[in-house]
């Protein structure tokens, strides 16, 4: 742990999460199945019920890290990230950044019934960039995507593995210093699939520090120094990804 | 269990110095007004694409297209004409064919925002968990989106209040600040409700009782002042009504057979303003809490 406690120290912290606790409310919907108790109309009622996602995580994570985060499905990971961009906001406990870290994904701000071509400007808006960057970009985006035929299509008749890389390709094309990437994103056939990890590595290696969350071990060993481990809502283990992803293989 | 590295466990303590010492920033916050109103300032041309590409999607999901955005009033002035026509019968009030489209065409945009606005933001919830930017650029361009649809009726309703003998003269300019306030307005409401939805979902089902409810007090299809000219008093009150405001005047600008009631303009700037201010202030300060409750 000696060599990256020292270059961590070295590095600025970019990140602070201090005690972060998420609290859900949610309109309990569908009833308990309780066969003994007589349900009667007065017992519809619903109630609101409180899901604690994150108990109360801390960590500092400092500039050019790059930081794996696992656990099991339902653990909370996707919680925390929303959390680290201000998106979803902590009920108590804070997250101090440099500059706001930002997810990797778009495909909530497009509209299905617009062409491809006017959701690249869309998207391209949505994520923040000035209608020139995007202009500058868009031949690039439509390249990448590969739906040069397609761009003026609305986006509903693409099928998934084609509106996938559309929003792949839209949300890369932004320059990030801090980058959250949910693996999930690596889409399509296998030459997209290819085509896409090496953006990543790309964005990866231009972002400052990045989080990246996956299931993979293999991809946490590839990029990762450090890992985090998340388990129902707890900080389970941080440190040296081997340590770490170790620990979680035998927990499994 | 990995150990938690030394160096975060020292800081747990004293974390929002270790922040405050390398200047990182609260994330979540909600800025201060003034900050917030330049960024959705800095977020204008996705606001105002966003209001377009909408615009567009939903109207080119039907046949007919952008020629709805015109039907959709007609239909509704021709439904509550015949009914009420014959209902009222003697009591129409004068020029009843023009009285009562300008009121359903203004209603119609205060309808939308009112509706739209609710909306804006509960279902919207993916976006607004997705993507970090001033959530009041959702109402806003709800709004604006709504204001697109209206100028297009607004045309249609002068060619037709022309063919029941209106004639274009230079008064018809006072649409523009008419049209300005009434926007202003109808933005205020719609941040007031974009709000009220996120904290009480029961609302959106309310809602269609409310726009009814403006609907048959604010004098469509016929003139409620008449109706209240024994009460001296409950007509003062009622000419404080934002929506009969909006309608007299334009049916002052548009039709011979009435004035327009000057008081109405200031009373109406007022409505416009402080509900706009009261919708900016109250939408702002549950900015952070957009994303969490749902």
């Amino acid at each position: 742990m000696g060599e990256r406690t020292e270059q961590a120290q070295t590095g600025q912290p970019v990140v602070i999460c201090d005690n972060v606790h998420v609290h859900f409310k949610t309109l309990a919907t569908g009833k308990r199945v309780k066969p003994s108790v007589a349900s009667g109309l007065l017992q519809r009622g619903r109630e609101m019920r409180t899901i604690h996602a994150l108990k109360g995580v801390s960590f500092v994570a400092r500039a050019n890290e790059s930081i794996g985060i696992i656990g099991t499905n339902g653990s909370g990971k996707s919680t925390l990230m929303r959390t680290l961009t201000g998106l979803t906001p902590p009920s108590q406990g804070a997250v101090y950044a440099k500059s706001r870290p930002n997810l990797l994904g778009v495909g909530a701000a497009l509209i299905p019934d617009l062409s491809g071509g006017n959701n690249i400007i869309l998207g391209g808006l949505a994520m923040g960039m000035d209608r020139e960057e995007i202009e500058e970009q868009y031949d690039e985006i439509v390249e990448f995507t590969g739906l040069k035929d397609f761009i003026d299509m609305p986006m509903r008749t693409y099928s998934s593995g084609m509106s996938a890389r559309l929003k792949f390709a839209i949300a890369t094309a932004k320059q990030h210093e801090i980058l959250i990437v949910d693996e999930a994103l690596s889409v399509g056939d296998r030459d997209f699939q290819k085509k896409s990890e090496r953006r990543i590595r790309e964005i990866r290696e231009r972002a400052g520090t990045v989080f990246l969350v996956s299931h993979s071990m293999r991809s946490i060993r590839d990029t990762c120094n450090r890992t985090i481990w998340i388990e129902k809502g707890d900080l389970r283990a941080d440190g040296e990804t081997d340590d770490v992803v170790k620990e979680y293989e035998n927990y499994r | 269990m990995t150990q938690i590295p030394k160096e975060s466990v020292q800081h747990s303590m004293n974390m929002p110095q270790l922040a405050a010492e390398h200047s990182l920033h609260r994330m979540g916050a909600r800025p201060s007004l003034w900050s917030y109103l330049q960024q959705v300032w800095r977020r204008r041309d996705f606001t105002f694409t966003l209001a377009r590409y909408r615009m567009q999607s939903e109207n080119e999901r039907n046949r007919l297209g952008m020629l709805w955005v015109l039907l959709r009033p007609i239909l509704s002035a021709l439904v509550y004409g015949l009914v009420f026509g014959i209902i009222l019968a003697g009591a129409r009030p004068e020029n009843f064919v023009p009285f009562l489209i300008i009121g359903v065409f203004f209603l119609e945009f205060f309808n939308t925002s009112m509706n739209g606005g609710a909306k804006s933001i509960i279902s919207n919830s993916s976006l607004v968990q997705s993507l970090p930017f001033p959530r009041m650029v959702l109402p806003i361009a709800t709004v604006l989106q709504n204001l697109l649809n209206f100028l297009p009726t607004l045309l249609l309703m002068f060619v037709l209040t022309m063919m029941w003998g209106a004639r274009p003269n230079w008064g018809w300019l006072l649409f523009i600040p008419l049209i300005f306030l009434f926007y202003l307005f109808n933005q205020g409401v719609a941040l007031i409700f974009a709000r009220l939805t996120v904290h009480v979902r029961d609302l959106s089902q309310f809602i269609p009782f409310i726009s009814r409810m403006i609907f048959y007090t604010s004098g469509v299809f016929f003139d409620p002042r008449t109706v209240l000219e024994p009460y001296p008093t409950l007509m003062q009150i009622y000419d404080w009504h934002p929506l009969h405001e909006v309608l007299s005047i334009a049916r002052g600008i548009l039709l011979d057979e009435y004035t327009i009631p000057w008081d109405y303009w200031w009373k109406l700037a007022l409505w416009a303003v402080v509900i706009l201010v009261v919708g900016i202030v109250f939408f702002w300060k549950a900015e952070e809490r957009y994303g969490r409750e749902n």
